[in-house]
């Protein structure tokens, strides 16, 4: 290196130092000037633009001027910065041409020579200008001044490099603009110069570092080249520049490191892996520490030595910065930096060395910044310092557990030694902290001397360090100190202070769900319990450790016995209870009931089967698994009936719990959702609203306290409830994982049992699961005996043997042998009595129990069933034949209309209208044995045939139609089919014209029977007919008992024919067929058939001279619209009432469409004068129509109508008592009466020749 | 290099948590809980000043002599939580994201 010339007077870094400017010429000149010049120089900033793109920067310029001696001038090479002349300036106060030429140019001559000489091109000529000196000097021309003669004897080119200073030490404002111009003049040049000589300073450097591959580069000497410039920089205030220098030699020596470490090592580095001998820390209260500056100078420096003068540096400039949480920051970081350089070079560091030098240093870094900051910059900054804090807490530990300062005993001989030695390292005090009483080196010193000052000191930082992280939030550091501080008191046996930080760490990490912190922490906590003799929480401690996962079977195994052992050896102590949170001992994952409904009768059994997931490493005898059972009554409601139980309760009798996940925090959004529901009251007495509202079915869970479920460490708070109802399983061995433990409970007492607790016992330990969730409860029923008597089938069909279903559901009471069922007779129900009845005997959950032969005996009025012993809580099921006789009024007169029992129809069914069956009820009274009352019940047969009948005619001949039809579902075989005449009338007699029975007749089809009417005399107006046919089913086999036929009686009236009516159409005269649009005549001839009989003697006869004449009306009605009637359609004939009488009308018609077409209808009705004596008796029964003479058209829509209209009631169209006018009234003939010779009779009409129109009709 | 990865749960609970040198293990998970501190300060101080929010990288997070951690796996982080089999808030169990880490691991080692 380049040592500077030897005479040279050391510089002084400090902020002191200026940029140098020489001064030659007059100097007295100078001196008198100087004090204006210094003060005015940096008075106004000065913008300087820099090289390589930097940003340009406004500069408040100071100088140091200093006599020019040519010493100064620096030398080839030689690489001093502060010590450099930036700029040269000659003084000049000639004005006169005779002294310029005689010394003034000589002097300036040799003076550029000079300067020349050591290629300095930054120099200056003032020349002050006085007007009192020119006043004086006459003979000067203004001409040739003395500055132009300077200007042009020196300043080639340049002659700005002369500037005029004008009466410098006046007044004035000529003197002011001089003095500017010359400032600016000045100013300028520095810059100039700064730019100029920097630029080749740095590039010089450049160069130097550019050589740092080559084998004889140095680190030390390139710092010091760098250093030069970050010292100019500084000089010129140009702090962040200055940093940006030391912070290049910082990067640069880290990179060397690093690559050291990846192999890659430099030789010069060698010379900083030199054993580390003294660590005494940071000095950051000096600007230089020249010290350390010159060890790096002499290459002598170690790691260390380089590391904390290049931070002091750095520490100085970012003060000067105002920034000094970054100095925090950077300190924490080349602490941390320096710890890992030192191992990667593998530097031999006596132990504790670093933590001393890492303490010292932490602390002088606090206290420097504490030094230029006020107290609220520093609490609102903690951030930034408590890594240093925390650092240093950290490291004053570890000295003290490396000199044994942390135990009972206090530090043996060897821990003496070694503090010795390190205290040794750290020298003496350097002399700008001798006086400070807290010093990081007297704190050191101290804390080191004893156990008790140790203590104090590593308290005192701990307790502060705490306060730190927790005033800014950072809690989970906090807690990790406080581990830390525990241990410590762990190791100093007071336990109960490190309790509290145990448990708050431990809290943290549940919350959080880190296993292994919170492993390791309990595991603490266990040994700290212990030694406080916290029995409980030592045990509930264990027994979490021995069922975590992240220790070694070992420990799990030392917990699990720690807990054994205790429970074996308090059993002579009775009565004291250490109650567990069950969890971590043992998981219930399932339960089953046995039966599976969970549902028992009062007697019964119930087994409660349940997993238990034991957590422990190792078997366990356990002497008693209880559950207790909360029971409650409740009678009213319909949920808790025997029926709805046993009906409804079906699940598949597992339920299963959820896994609890310890290591899992329980974050604070896990809570479970809220179930609303609404909620009405309304009074009893009338339904109305009373309250409303809304209820939360799981206020439970949500409103429990959120403590409590993560700091189960401290208190179980489980609370052991005592109840009557308990579950117990004595003597179970738990082995590690599943385990299934049986309970079995005899119910007692019927209502609900909720399962609350499980718990198991070890000695006086009672390991409990408080709350059971989801909540399982079973239910014991009690039932009352019940017999329910059913159908086999849909429906019962009367005639025929029906099965009936008998079910008999025990309850509480036990069928004994000789127990019987009463069936009081029903007359017309049979009970049919078979050999080989047979009951079955269910159990209560439908399984088949045994069977047992029934006996049945009947007598006249009862029927007695014997029934199987059966115990309690079964069913008896078995099935008897019914047969319900078709009692004899059923078909009776008064219900042979249509052949249909009306009365026991049942109403569900009349919308069927026509097609169902009649029913008929028959009522049982059954005396049961466990019970004084009948029950009654009703069993309802439906008839499976309807029948009708109906009255044909021929002209005179007559015939009797009867219709059966089959409703129901089977199918029958009719046989033996009779139609009597109960009255046995010799006249008449009823010719059968039917096929050879049995007859087959299918579900849903009819059978038709007919019988021809005759008679010898004079028919009866009305004649009574029953009609019988026996009836079995066609696919039944034999029936036992022979069956009774089914019988229909009815009545036909008016069956014999008066009149014969008979139509004709003659097409017009001269055509031989009717045509379309022409006039046909119509011609009816009405017969009367018989003379005078009994059904004339009506109203309508009249008499006159023993001659009868009644009237009658007819109606010529197309209701097809085939014809036009022309003129009258109807009229009133009068007619003889003797046989042959004939009755002729003739009537216009007109076909409207060609083709065969039926005639019309002709229709007769009797007709009534309105003076009938009857009338108010046909009040009675008949309705009355409003219309006047309208006629009730269902006469004549029914066209097989029978003759038997039941008491001729309905169909009289009268419009008599009309508005109280007389009207005649009309009477339909009965259609038996009138026979219609021309019915179906067809004419052929030919469409008419000129009919063209075609008729379209579009739809 | 990477000795420690984890993977935390806005609840601050470890969704994902390795360590090369398995004896530390315990050191780590200190560590890392501790440094959830800073995560915390920092994400918040994200919400204040406008941060560019897509700077996924929080920088020191721990003090440590020891080790320089580093949080870089975002990405195959997205690839996890895409799975549709994968149940938020659930533990990491991928093969896939466990194989990144280890090769994040070996990298520099």
């Amino acid at each position: 290196m380049d040592a500077p010339e030897a005479p040279l007077p050391p510089v002084i870094y400090t902020m002191e130092n200026k940029p140098i400017v020489t001064c030659a010429g007059d100097q007295n000149l100078f001196t008198s000037i100087y004090p204006t010049l210094s003060q005015q120089l940096p008075r106004e900033p000065m913008e300087w633009r820099r090289s390589y793109g930097r940003a340009p920067k406004m500069i408040h310029l100071e100088s140091n001027f200093v006599q020019f001696k040519e010493e100064l001038l620096p030398k080839d090479g030689n690489k001093a910065l502060l010590t450099f002349p930036f700029l040269h300036i000659y003084w000049t106060e000639c004005c006169d041409t005779e002294v310029y030429k005689a010394t003034v140019k000589d002097d300036l001559t040799k003076w550029q020579n000079v300067l020349k000489a050591h290629s300095s091109v930054d120099w200056l000529i003032v020349v002050v200008e006085n007007d009192a000196k020119k006043k004086n000097k006459t003979n000067i021309l203004p001409r040739t001044s003395i500055v132009d003669k300077i200007r042009n004897d020196f300043c080639n080119k340049q002659s700005d490099r002369c500037v005029v200073l004008s009466d410098p030490l006046k007044d004035s404002s000529r003197t002011q603009e001089s003095w500017n111009a010359f400032l600016t003049k000045l100013r300028t040049s520095l810059l100039m110069s700064f730019t100029k000589n920097l630029g080749k300073f740095e590039d010089d450097m450049r160069t130097l570092r550019e050589k740092r591959t080559e084998p004889g580069w140095s680190f030390c000497d390139y710092f010091m080249v760098q250093e030069e410039l970050a010292f100019v920089f500084e000089m010129l205030q140009q702090f962040e520049d200055a940093l940006v220098q030391y912070d290049e030699l910082d990067a640069l020596f880290s990179q060397y490191v690093v690559n050291f470490g990846a192999g890659d090592g430099a030789n010069w580095l060698t010379f900083f892996c030199q054993p580390v001998k003294s660590w005494n820390g940071l000095i950051l209260r000096k600007p230089i520490d020249m010290e350390k500056r010159e060890l790096i100078q002499r290459q002598e420096a170690t790691l260390l030595d380089l590391r904390s003068y290049l931070f002091s540096r750095q520490c100085t400039l970012l003060l000067f910065l105002q920034r000094p949480w970054e100095v925090a920051q950077r300190a924490l970081e080349l602490l941390h930096g320096c710890v890992q350089e030192l191992k990667l070079l593998e530097v031999s560091v006596p132990p504790g060395a670093l933590d001393c030098w890492v303490f010292l240093s932490c602390l002088e870094v606090l206290q420097r910044i504490e030094g230029c900051c006020d107290r609220a910059q520093i609490d609102s900054n903690i951030a930034h310092t408590v890594g240093l804090w925390s650092y240093a807490t950290e490291k004053l530990k570890s000295l003290g557990y490396l000199c044994g300062l942390v135990s009972e005993k206090g530090p043996d001989s060897e821990d003496l030694n070694r503090t010795v030695d390190l205290l040794a390292g750290l020298g003496a005090e350097r002399p700008e902290t001798a006086n400070t009483a807290q010093s990081p080196y007297k704190k050191l010193k101290e804390a080191l001397s004893s156990v008790e000052a140790f203590e104090k000191h590593y308290l005192d930082l701990s307790h502060a360090a705490i306060e730190m992280h927790t005033s800014i939030g950072r809690l989970r550091s906090a807690k990790f100190v406080g581990k830390d501080l525990a241990e410590f008191y762990m190791r100093k046996k007071s336990p109960q202070k490190a309790e509290v930080y145990l448990q708050g760490a431990l809290k943290n990490y549940l919350a959080e769900g880190w296993a292994l912190p919170i492993t390791h922490t309990r595991k603490q906590l266990a040994e700290c319990q212990k030694h406080l003799g916290q029995t409980e929480n030592y045990l509930q401690t264990s027994s979490l450790l021995a069922s975590d996962h992240h220790l070694t079977e070992d420990e799990r195994k030392h917990f699990c016995r720690e807990i054994l052992s205790f429970a074996s050896r308090q059993t002579d102590s009775p009565g004291q209870k250490i109650v567990l949170p069950l969890h971590c001992f043992a998981q219930l994952r399932d339960l089953h009931f046995t039966p599976s409904n969970a549902v028992v009768h009062v007697g019964g059994v119930l087994s409660v089967e349940i997993t238990l997931c034991s957590q422990m490493p190792m078997p366990v005898q356990v002497e008693q698994v209880t559950i207790n059972v909360h029971f409650s009554i409740d009678k009213n409601n319909y949920r808790k009936t025997a029926e709805w139980l046993t009906k409804h309760k079906t699940s598949n009798g597992t339920i299963n719990f959820p896994t609890e996940t310890s290591p899992l925090p329980a974050p604070q959004n896990n809570l479970p959702a809220l179930e609303l529901y609404e909620m009405f009251e309304r009074s009893p007495s009338d339904n109305s609203l009373n309250t409303t509202g809304i209820i939360c079915k799981n206020v439970h869970m949500l409103l429990r306290r959120q403590e409590s479920s993560t700091s189960l460490e401290t208190s179980s708070g489980v609370a052991l409830e005592d109840g009557a109802h308990v579950l117990k399983c004595s003597g179970v061995t738990l082995e590690p994982g599943a385990n299934r433990i049986t309970f079995r409970t005899q119910a007692r007492e019927p209502g609900t049992y909720t399962l609350r607790q499980l718990c198991a016992s070890v000695g006086p330990v009672r390991f409990v699961l408080p709350h059971l969730y989801p909540p399982v409860q079973y239910d014991v029923y009690s039932q009352e005996p019940q017999l329910r008597v059913e159908p086999l089938a849909d429906s019962l069909l009367a005639g025929i043997p029906q099965k009936v279903k008998f079910t008999v559901t025990t309850g509480h009471y036990t069928v004994k042998n000789g127990d019987s069922l009463q069936l009081s007779n029903a007359e017309a129900m049979l009970i049919l009595c078979h050999a080989e009845n047979r009951a079955v005997i269910y159990s209560n959950t439908r399984e088949k129990a045994s069977d047992a032969l029934l006996r049945v005996q009947s007598s006249d009025k009862v029927t007695s069933i014997g029934l199987p012993a059966a115990p309690a809580y079964h069913m008896i099921e078995f099935e008897l034949e019914v047969l319900s006789l078709p009692s004899a009024p059923v078909t009776g007169g008064e219900s042979s209309v249509l052949g249909m029992t009306e009365s026991h129809r049942k109403h569900k069914d009349t919308q069927k209208a026509g097609q169902c069956m009649a029913t008929t009820d028959h009522k049982v009274s059954i005396d049961c044995p466990w019970s004084i009352y009948s029950t009654v019940i009703a069993l309802t047969f439906s008839v499976p045939f309807r029948t009708t009948h109906s009255l044909l005619s021929a002209g005179t001949r007559k015939y009797i139609q009867v219709c059966v039809q089959n409703l129901s579902e089977l199918d029958f075989e009719l046989s033996d089919g009779h139609l009597v005449d109960p009255d046995s009338n010799a006249d008449l007699r009823l010719v059968p014209l039917n096929a050879k029975s049995p007859q087959h007749i299918r579900s849903k089809q009819s059978v038709f029977f007919v019988w021809e009417l005759k008679w010898t005399r004079e028919p009866p107006p009305s004649l009574r007919c029953r009609f019988s046919v026996g009836s079995s089913p066609a696919s039944g086999g034999r029936l036992s008992i022979p069956l009774k036929p089914y019988t229909y009686e009815f009545q036909v009236e008016n069956f014999f024919t008066l009149y014969n009516v008979r139509a004709e159409i003659l097409p017009p005269s001269g055509t031989e067929h009717c045509r379309t649009g022409s006039l046909c005549s119509l011609e009816v001839s009405i017969t009367r058939l018989s003379d005078l009989l009994e059904v004339d003697k009506d109203e309508a006869l009249t008499e006159s001279d023993e001659y009868f004449s009644t009237k009658l009306m007819y109606e010529v009605v197309d209701n097809s619209s085939n014809w036009a009637v022309c003129g009258k359609s109807s009229g009133v004939i009068s007619m003889p009432v003797a046989a042959r009488a004939t009755h002729r009308v003739h009537m216009e018609v007109m076909p409207l469409f060609a083709g065969y077409l039926p005639l019309p209808d002709v229709r007769l009705f009797k007709y009534l004068p309105h003076h009938s004596a009857h009338s108010s008796q046909l009040d009675a029964d008949s309705w009355i129509e409003s219309d006047g003479l309208s006629v009730d058209k269902h006469v004549d829509e029914q066209p097989d109508g029978g003759g038997g209209r039941c008491r001729g009631s309905a169909h009289l169209a009268s419009g008599g008592e009309h508005r109280g006018l007389p009207m005649p009234r009309l009477q339909a003939l009965p259609p038996g009466q009138v026979f219609n010779a021309s019915v179906g009779t067809q004419v052929l009409v030919i469409p008419s020749k000129d009919d063209h129109v075609l008729e379209v009709s579009v739809t | 290099m990477a000795v420690c990865v984890a993977v935390i749960a806005k609840e601050n609970y470890p969704l994902y948590i390795r360590s090369a040198p398995t004896e530390n293990e315990l050191k780590f998970h200190y560590m890392v809980h501790t440094s959830l501190d800073v995560v915390d300060e920092k994400i918040s101080a994200m919400g204040k000043a406008l941060v560019d929010q897509r700077e996924l990288y929080l920088g020191l997070l721990y003090p440590t002599e020891d080790y320089k951690m580093f949080r870089k796996l975002h990405n195959s982080y997205t690839d996890v939580m895409c799975n549709p089999f994968y149940n938020p808030g659930d533990r990491i169990q991928s093969r896939a994201f466990d194989s990144m880490v280890t090769s994040m691991m070996i990298q520099v080692c």
